[in-house]
């Protein structure tokens, strides 16, 4: 276990501590009375568990790529599954994203949400310890449990709180991302009955023959593009966007679409190494087509939250781009990119929440030329807009910036697509900027009533300031974020490139030989 | 003697309820007779735990199997006379009728069991299904009578499924010439594949208590039985025969040894049939308990899985699957029972709003629910990864995906049940009070499911003492 593990040194168990306390929490606020004390109690448990997630990163050793704050116990030894948690500079920047974010979904939620507020945070709360869990687990049982209990929470979320077509959208979600999984599911008892351990990193080690890495590569990819989501499994995101309430949007934007991204750096990466190059292709066209594809339907849409979900298809894209495009400069781009998504794209759901509030209405015609009556709402919507078109100085530029700058030193023509995806952001963004600050207005207060527009509240700018001080922080400075995944990247890489060599001379999957070698064949330009 | 204490227990139980049949007694008190006898059954199991040996003529054999089956068993009849306080679905004449017969059913399955010889099989199996086909009409009101017929059908099918049994029988005894599973093991898996009289004969040997477990081809009587039940009946029928089921099938399997070629392909079929049939009617049923049906025929072919891998892992994740299947099924049957004052039939429509009606009953058919689907942490799920497990393990590869898809197609009407109850009528609807006795078992329920779903280790280790008895 040492060659894989630190274990944890901190005077508390750190990772069974930020599971815990929200677990542990969520099953408190059952007994709690007052929708005051119920939100109250919410933020505290909350901002606890960030307070308590922050020496992941003051106490994180950069110099290795070994999984550290590790704990380890016994749970099921008849079957050979462990409690096993740590983290890596590929999760723990994820772990602080969920934990971080969490506060603001109660603070985004405050008057938002009318009724079952009991409900509601204690729904929330099991979400982040599912949320965290997820990051955190280095068992594949441990993983998946995870990675399903989220989806009854979540459900909920969406069902109880949702919007009018709430039932449609909960259960195309469920659906999507349970079908996905089931797969996930066979691929990870399958690995287990070869190699005897449900243990992560021993199963990176371990080298599957070529056309096994193929099954568990595609059983992983199934589920995971479902839920980043790639095209063309990205229909449940729009639907589920729109009916969510804030917070539930706010957590599917920030976390739950990173998961994906995380599943395919810790499971299609590492244990299908020969697969990965064999398939990149493939995901790197569907990752331009999800570019293009949710960056062009992002721009016909007339209602805010539907836009932003098909931007986060387009951003999104970006990230799997990254990934599968297996250098360190493409891989480190994805991980801030998927932090800043979870960042701007949060807070443009935060903002969307808030509007709606005073206006009960997410058409953009709804809600134009708020600039006049509306001047720090508006403050906070250039900003965060800006950042989600990649404008430079902001954080999103740095991530896309990486990711493009590999595209293009690997496949030129990729980067030429990605490029028209970074295009449309620009042309989607800025239109949505025009309509609701400015729109056709004068400077002159004559459209109706607007006595309901007023400005934003102290809590609602805690809320945002927040975000945007990571706005600027990474945008300006990405060295504190960057470093921190530079040793396991590079392992990562290591990993892939030890593995690569088992795959035979391409007498497997013939079908799929074929296609794959034209792709890359019109990727490299040849 | 004390060998045989468990059934004692329960022959006694019968006796006090025949008496109780001639007095007037009140429900409360009957019912509460019903808890402490069953409740001195429990710990009388439970302290025969680890005694062996044999009685009747080495036909009836007691070991760490059959006990443990038998806590289970006495266990599952606390729960079932505890969910069904008032009786609501059972006239007041009948109720200790009711439970005489109920007891008596149990006393069948304990001795299920521990029988390891053929015509003591059949005899446990006959004491198990008489009672039972005396239970299913007792109903206050059905709508066109509809108890008489799930009685009539229960009654058919089962004498069917009986007459099978003892004709694969006669096969058997007329290869062998010994009744005893002690001397078939012996022979059976010599003969099993060049013989296919053997195979027929196992196979029909098994019909009897493929009919217990509702598994494909012999669950056609489940939907209209569960239906026209009564409600507290429909939750015994469809949970404690089959725990007996398992046992005499994992006893019944284990003779063909653990390589037995065509008859694992046998059972392979039925399983997948069993499967794909259940969930896909599954699908389009309205009627809460025709679903449950549906569903419990589908989870038959889920514990086949584990069953015909033969190996001990396989044997242990059936019992899991089934003892998890049990408490699962029983707290969907607890919400049903509680919805339906009246002892009426629970539609989807009645589910609706649930969640503002009783927050803990739709929270139990969540957890219940959610549970049959295979969501972690329940349960469901632990009993679904060990069962795949096991038979990858055997390299089944194509059975386990077949068995993946379904328990995604599975997902669709669970999810349609808590659906109904977490979203469904805006209108003010009444809200529903618990008793506290009532909301004690929800909550139980909830607690259990999870947390053996969560640390399975203790429950999987004395399943592991078990099964080394039999193989």
């Amino acid at each position: 276990m040492e060659q894989y593990l630190i274990y944890n040194s901190l005077s508390y168990p750190i990772l069974t501590v930020i599971v815990a306390v929200p677990l542990v929490g969520s099953l408190i606020t059952l007994f709690i009375r007052g929708d005051r004390y119920l939100k109250i109690w919410g933020l505290m448990v909350t901002l606890i568990t960030a307070v308590l997630s922050l020496p992941l990163y003051s106490n994180f050793d950069l110099t290795t790529a070994k999984y550290q704050f590790a704990e380890f116990r016994d749970w099921i030894p008849f079957v050979n599954i462990d409690y096993v948690l740590g983290v890596d500079g590929i999760s723990v920047l994820l772990v602080l994203l969920t934990t971080l974010v969490m506060p603001l979904c109660i603070l985004c939620s405050w008057t938002y949400i009318k009724d079952r507020f009991k409900e509601f945070i204690c729904v929330l709360l099991l979400m982040e310890a599912a949320m965290v869990g997820v990051f955190i687990s280095l068992n594949t049982v441990l993983f998946f449990i995870f990675w399903e209990a989220m989806l009854v929470p979540m459900y909920l979320l969406i069902a109880v709180w949702g919007g009018p077509r709430r039932d449609y959208a909960s259960i195309k979600f469920f659906l999507y991302t349970l079908i996905g999984s089931i797969f996930l599911f066979v691929a990870i008892i399958a690995m287990y009955v070869t190699t005897g351990t449900f243990f992560i990193p021993k199963l990176m080690a371990h080298q599957f023959s070529f056309s096994y890495q193929m099954w568990i590569f595609w059983a992983f990819t199934l589920a995971f593009a479902i839920k980043v989501p790639m095209w063309p499994f990205h229909t449940w995101l729009p639907a589920a966007h729109v009916e969510a309430p804030t917070a539930g949007s706010v957590i599917l934007a920030s976390i739950l679409l990173k998961m994906g991204g995380y599943g395919f750096l810790r499971f299609c990466l590492p244990m299908a190494p020969a697969a990965t190059f064999y398939c990149m292709p493939y995901l790197i066209a569907i990752s331009i087509i999800s570019i293009i594809f949710g960056g062009y339907l992002a721009l016909g849409q007339s209602d805010v939250k539907r836009l932003i979900a098909y931007s986060s298809v387009s951003h999104m894209g970006f990230v799997t781009l990254g990934i599968f495009l297996l250098n360190t400069v493409g891989i480190k781009g994805a991980i801030l990119q998927m932090v800043n998504h979870g960042i701007t794209t949060g807070a443009l759901f935060i903002l969307v929440g808030m509007i709606y509030e005073r206006t009960h209405s997410r058409e953009i015609s709804d809600n134009s030329a708020l600039g006049m009556v509306m001047p720090i709402y508006v403050t906070f919507l250039v900003i965060f807009s800006l950042s989600s078109l990649a404008f430079p100085g902001t954080n999103s530029f740095v991530g896309e910036f990486l990711v493009l700058l590999a595209s293009f030193s690997k496949y030129k023509i990729v980067g030429g697509f990605a490029v028209i995806g970074a295009i449309l952001a620009a042309a989607y963004m800025l239109r949505l900027v025009q309509k609701m600050v400015w729109a056709d207005s004068d400077g002159h207060m004559h459209h109706g009533d607007r006595s309901h527009l007023f400005d934003l509240n102290f809590r609602e700018i805690a809320t945002l300031g927040f975000l945007t001080v990571f706005v600027f922080w990474i945008g300006l400075n990405p060295e504190p974020f960057l470093k921190v995944m530079d040793t396991s990247t590079t392992h990562l890489l290591q990993q892939l490139e030890s593995g690569r060599h088992v795959m035979p001379a391409g007498e497997h999957h013939a079908l799929l030989n074929g296609v794959g070698e034209s792709i890359k064949h019109v990727l490299a330009l040849k | 003697m004390t060998l045989f204490l468990p059934e004692l227990t329960l022959i006694f139980m019968a006796l006090v309820f025949f008496f109780a049949s001639l007095a007037n007694l009140k429900e409360t008190r009957l019912q509460a007779l019903g808890l402490l006898f069953s409740a001195i059954a429990v710990l009388v199991s439970v302290s025969s735990y680890g005694m062996e040996g044999s009685l009747f003529f080495n036909a009836y054999r007691v070991d760490a199997f059959s006990q443990m089956f038998k806590v289970i068993i006495t266990f599952g009849l606390f729960i079932v006379i505890y969910l069904g306080k008032g009786l609501y679905g059972i006239d007041n004449t009948l109720r200790p009728e009711y439970y005489l017969f109920m007891t008596l059913s149990a006393f069948g399955l304990m001795c299920m069991s521990s029988a390891v010889e053929l015509i003591t099989i059949i005899l446990s199996l006959e004491i198990h299904s008489f009672a039972l086909f005396i239970m299913i009409p007792f109903r206050k009101h059905g709508a066109y009578r509809k108890q008489m017929e799930a009685g009539i059908k229960y009654a058919l099918f089962g004498a069917a499924a009986s007459g099978i049994s003892l004709y694969g029988m006669s096969y058997i005894f007329g290869m062998t010439h010994t009744t005893y599973l002690a001397d078939l093991v012996k022979i059976i898996p010599g003969v099993i594949f060049d013989k296919p009289l053997m195979l027929i004969g196992l196979v029909m040997l098994l019909c009897g208590f493929f009919y217990k477990l509702a598994l494909f081809p012999m669950h056609f009587w489940a939907p209209d039985v569960y239906e026209g039940a009564a409600n507290e009946t429909s939750g015994f029928v469809a949970t404690l025969p089959k725990i007996g089921a398992v046992a005499l099938l994992i006893r019944l399997i284990s003779l063909a040894g653990a390589d037995a070629g065509q008859f694992t392909w046998v059972l392979m079929v039925f399983a997948v049939l069993s499967m794909t049939f259940g969930n896909l009617s599954a699908l389009v049923q309205n009627d809460i308990k025709r679903l449950l049906a549906y569903s419990s025929i589908a989870h038959a072919g889920y514990v086949m899985i584990g069953l015909l891998c033969a190996t001990d892992f396989g044997y242990l994740s059936g019992i899991y699957y089934i003892a998890g299947y049990l408490l699962m099924n029983l707290a969907c049957f607890y919400v049903i029972y509680n919805l339906a004052p009246k002892g009426e039939n629970i539609t989807f429509d009645d589910l609706g709003g649930l969640y503002k009606r009783s927050p803990l009953l739709a929270l139990t058919l969540a957890v219940g629910a959610f549970g049959l689907a295979g969501i972690p942490p329940t349960i469901g799920f632990t009993g679904k990864l060990f069962l795949f497990t096991a038979a990858i393990k055997k390299d089944m590869y194509a059975l386990v995906i077949l068995a993946v898809i379904n328990s995604g197609l599975g997902i669709f009407y669970y999810l349609k049940m808590v659906r109904a109850a977490y979203t469904g009528v805006d209108a003010q609807v009444s809200p529903l009070n618990l008793r506290l006795s009532t909301a004690v078992l929800g909550i139980f329920f909830i607690v259990i499911i999870i947390l053996l779903g969560t640390f399975p280790q203790g429950f999987m280790d004395v399943a592991k003492e078990a099964v080394a008895a039999v193989i």
